[in-house]
Order: structure tokens, then C-alpha cells, then sequence
């Protein structure tokens, strides 16, 4: 197939990435990344001129960062990784909330490191879509001994919304402060205005490095245990690393002013996916067809093993990530797929990188749309399943 | 085996193995007919009902100590995908 040998003259780093959980750096801010190794290398908790100009950028950072979560400097950490984020961010809404109770609450379909989690048991249901049982949440939040409540505002696999205002509602009658998760969200679709007594995001969502971001809105009861932290307002061990934040801020402020085109161009781009595979046979594409991030899709396929379709799409130059168990070191397949009963085996997954990123993004897409009926059939004729 | 009831042993068996050696036993049988598939693939726990609601087939799922029994009634005609209405008990 004519598509099979062409290789955009322009394909950069990005060329046929169909997987954007940590892409490359939006090309401003690896910029801005290079020049800040020269002026903000310093700790920014040190005294001297290097110091100071550190903190200098630092906190011109943290203004446009803060700004990205609708919140004020004084607000926002930066953490490592947005994981860490979560787990700190948790566990000062928990610590605070320990005489109410110990128990969190949180959908089936949160981040693992959220479903591990001291404290997180039962997690609730979600429906085919992947969405919440808003029903089953209340019950959970009003329930005795409850201190916290965990909801992402959209799932990062398949790319459902979650009906966050609701279930703040619900979680806030009963006194409970909700952590909003927006690290699949932010910068590709708008958040919920104030959702959230705690919101944790992440800059690789939208073209910057991996950092985790965490709000902590004024009012909210917060603490960690025993803490001796002194760097970002107490919540972390060390100060960051300035250039990777100055790269963040960067990627930020050109998410923002591309961000409705953006979004657009995603959007009917991962239709374009779901139309292609939804017209596989034996194909189930997974996740609400509209209520979703713009960027995302999954879809699985029947009788072939994820590994094998990953590989075949890989040979055709095209990179996409998977939820099945095969492809992991782990003999389980993604809990997202399993809370919603969706097929894991053949799974494919992909996320968008934004336009900036990966200029041969739309030629990629079509050339997974073209390629994918023969791929499975490969597959399914490999594995002597194409009968069935 | 009883009459009308076909067992399919897929202990030990790999993803996706398990759903092809189900999907094998059930391809042709009439509405109502039963197929019960042992296996202990963590994945089939997933797959064997996601796979009989695509096809609209209903499960019942029991655990011994070891292995899984899912017990597949036939709904609409096999040869058809897309999920039907179909009761899930995992």
C-alpha cells in the first residue's frame, strides 16, 4: 500500500506518535528549556545573585501556571511528577480530614497510583462508558467516615468526561473536600470553573515536560502529617528544578493561545479513528463518542493479542500505546477497560499530540485509518483466528 | 456433558486464547444453548463477558479455588457483532 512507504520529508520527532503521554517538548519550550539552562540553573532557596534570579523565573512561572488551574500562586506547588502530586495532594486533604474519617472515595477508573492510595477502598462503579455512577457516588460520599473524595475530569484512556460539578455537589453536602485530577485534561479541554478544593494537573498534558501541578484553594483544610517541608509552601522536600518549570510555563502559554483551534482539529481527527474502527469487524471502540477529551480514543479488538497489533502498527511507523495485559509486564489487563467491561484483549490506544508537536499528525491519522482493517486482518490470519 | 451443554477446557490458556476457544465452541449453535468455559486467565474475568456482550450472549461467572467458570448462554445469532442487551454478573 502507497501509504506504507511514505515518510513526510518534515516528520520530526514526533513522526507517526500516536501515543502522547510523554511526547516531545512543544519545540517553544525545549527552547525555552535550552536558554534557562544559562539563567535559572540555580536553587531558587539560596541567597546569592543565582539564587535570586532562579526564584526571579520561578516565580514568573508559578503566575502563569497558576493561572493555567484558575488559581493564585500562593496556591500552586510543583512537584516531580504528577503522580506525586496526587499522592501529596491527597494526603494533606486526608491528614486534615482525619477526625471526620479516613476513607477516600474514588471512581473505578482513577490513575493507579490514586486506586493505591492509603485509605481508598470500593472504589465506584463506572458505566460502558466509562463514566460515573452518579448514584453509587453519592451513597459513597454520604457514608460515615469519609475525609476525601478523588475524581478525575476525564479519563486519560478512553477519554470520557466525568460529571465533576455533580459529584462535587454531592461529595460537598456531605462535607467532603474533592481532589479534581485534570493531568489527561489540562490544556486540551476546559475544566469545570472552580471545581475542586485540590487540583493536580500535569505539563505533559499540554507540550511541557513532565511536573506534576498541584492547587491547594485557600479554605480548604490541608496539612500533611508531621511535615518539616519547606520548599513549594510546604509540600515538598526540595525545590524544583527552575529550567523545567520556565519549559512548563512556556508550553503553557502556547497551549493557551492555540488551544479552541486545537481542540477542534483533535477532535474531528479522533473521529475520523472511531469511524475507521468502529467499521472493523468485530472492533469495539470504547469511551462516550462525544462527551470526551478531544484527543483520546481506545479501541479493542476481538481474537488478536494487544502485543501483536501494537508491533504490526509499529512496522507500519506508527507508535500507539495499549491497555491490554499482554503488553505489560503485568498479567493483568488496565483496570479502566475492566471497571467499564470493555474488551481488553487487542487493545490499542491512542493520544493525540498537539499540532505544535507533531506537524505530520493529520497524515499519521490517516495513514492509521487506511492501515488498520489490513493490519487485523494480518494479525487475525497470524494468530489463525480470521475465521471466527 | 449433558444434552445442549458443550465444555470447553481453557485452563492454562493465554489472552486471548480462552475467548477464541469460547467464541470456537459457540460459532453456529442455537439461541439458548449453553457453553461452559473453564479458565484462569486473570484477562478472561474481562474478556469472556466483554466478548458474549458484544455478541449478545449472556454470562454467569462462578469461582472455584483455582479456575473460573463462565457459563455462556447463546443469545442473537453468533455470526452478529455489536453488543446487545445482555446481563453481566462478574
Amino acid at each position: 500500500m502507497a501509504h506504507n512507504e511514505f515518510r513526510a520529508p518534515e516528520a520530526g520527532l514526533a513522526a507517526g506518535l500516536l501515543d502522547a503521554g510523554r511526547g516531545p517538548l512543544h519545540p517553544l519550550a525545549a527552547q525555552t528549556l535550552t536558554a534557562a539552562l544559562d539563567v535559572a540553573w540555580a536553587d531558587p532557596a539560596h541567597r546569592h545573585a543565582a539564587g535570586r534570579r532562579a526564584r526571579a523565573h520561578l516565580d514568573t512561572a508559578r503566575a502563569i501556571l497558576a493561572d493555567a488551574l484558575g488559581v493564585r500562586p500562593d496556591e500552586l506547588s510543583v512537584h516531580e511528577s504528577p503522580e506525586r502530586a496526587l499522592e501529596i495532594g491527597l494526603a494533606g486533604l486526608r491528614h486534615a480530614r482525619r477526625r471526620a474519617g479516613e476513607r477516600v472515595v474514588a471512581s473505578a477508573v482513577e490513575r493507579s497510583v490514586v486506586l493505591v492510595s492509603p485509605g481508598v477502598e470500593d472504589p465506584v462503579a463506572v458505566d460502558r462508558l466509562g463514566r460515573l455512577d452518579l448514584d453509587a457516588w453519592s451513597e459513597a460520599v454520604s457514608a460515615p467516615g469519609v475525609g476525601a473524595a478523588v475524581l478525575q475530569s476525564a479519563n486519560g484512556e478512553v477519554g470520557t468526561r466525568q460529571p465533576v460539578n455533580e459529584a462535587e455537589e454531592m461529595a460537598a453536602a456531605a462535607g467532603v473536600p474533592l481532589l479534581l485530577d485534570a493531568t489527561a485534561s489540562l490544556g486540551r479541554d476546559d475544566l469545570p470553573t472552580g471545581a475542586g478544593s485540590v487540583v493536580v494537573a500535569d505539563a505533559a498534558s499540554f507540550g511541557g515536560p513532565p511536573l506534576g501541578l498541584l492547587a491547594v484553594r485557600t479554605g480548604t483544610r490541608w496539612s500533611l502529617a508531621g511535615s518539616t517541608y519547606e520548599a513549594e509552601h510546604g509540600r515538598a522536600p526540595a525545590s524544583p528544578w527552575v529550567p523545567v518549570v520556565l519549559a512548563a510555563a512556556e508550553a503553557w502559554r502556547q497551549s493557551r493561545a492555540e488551544h479552541a483551534d486545537e481542540s477542534a482539529a483533535a477532535r474531528a481527527l479522533v473521529d475520523r479513528i472511531r469511524a475507521a474502527a468502529g467499521n472493523v469487524r468485530d472492533v469495539v471502540v470504547g469511551g462516550d463518542p462525544i462527551d470526551r477529551l478531544p484527543h483520546v480514543v481506545s479501541f479493542s479488538v476481538l481474537f488478536v493479542d494487544g502485543e501483536s497489533l501494537v508491533d504490526e502498527l509499529d512496522r507500519h511507523g506508527l507508535a500507539v500505546s495499549s491497555g491490554s495485559a499482554c503488553t505489560t509486564s503485568s498479567l493483568r489487563p488496565s483496570h479502566v477497560l475492566a471497571a467499564m467491561g470493555l474488551l481488553s484483549q487487542g487493545n490499542v490506544r491512542v493520544s493525540l499530540p498537539i499540532a505544535a508537536v507533531s506537524p505530520t499528525r493529520e497524515h499519521d491519522v490517516e495513514r492509521l485509518c487506511a492501515a488498520l482493517e489490513d493490519v487485523v486482518d494480518a494479525v487475525r490470519g497470524r494468530l489463525g483466528t480470521a475465521d471466527l | 456433558m449433558s444434552a445442549g451443554r458443550v465444555e470447553v477446557d481453557a485452563r492454562g490458556e493465554r489472552c486471548p486464547v480462552p475467548v477464541v476457544m469460547a467464541a470456537r465452541a459457540t460459532r453456529g449453535l442455537p439461541r439458548g444453548a449453553v457453553v461452559e468455559v473453564m479458565a484462569d486467565d486473570p484477562v478472561a474475568a474481562v474478556d469472556i463477558p466483554a466478548w458474549a456482550w458484544m455478541r449478545g450472549h449472556t454470562v454467569e461467572v462462578v469461582e472455584t479455588g483455582d479456575w473460573t467458570v463462565y457459563t455462556v448462554r447463546v443469545g442473537e445469532a453468533d455470526d452478529e457483532g455489536g453488543g446487545g442487551g445482555s446481563d453481566r454478573s462478574t
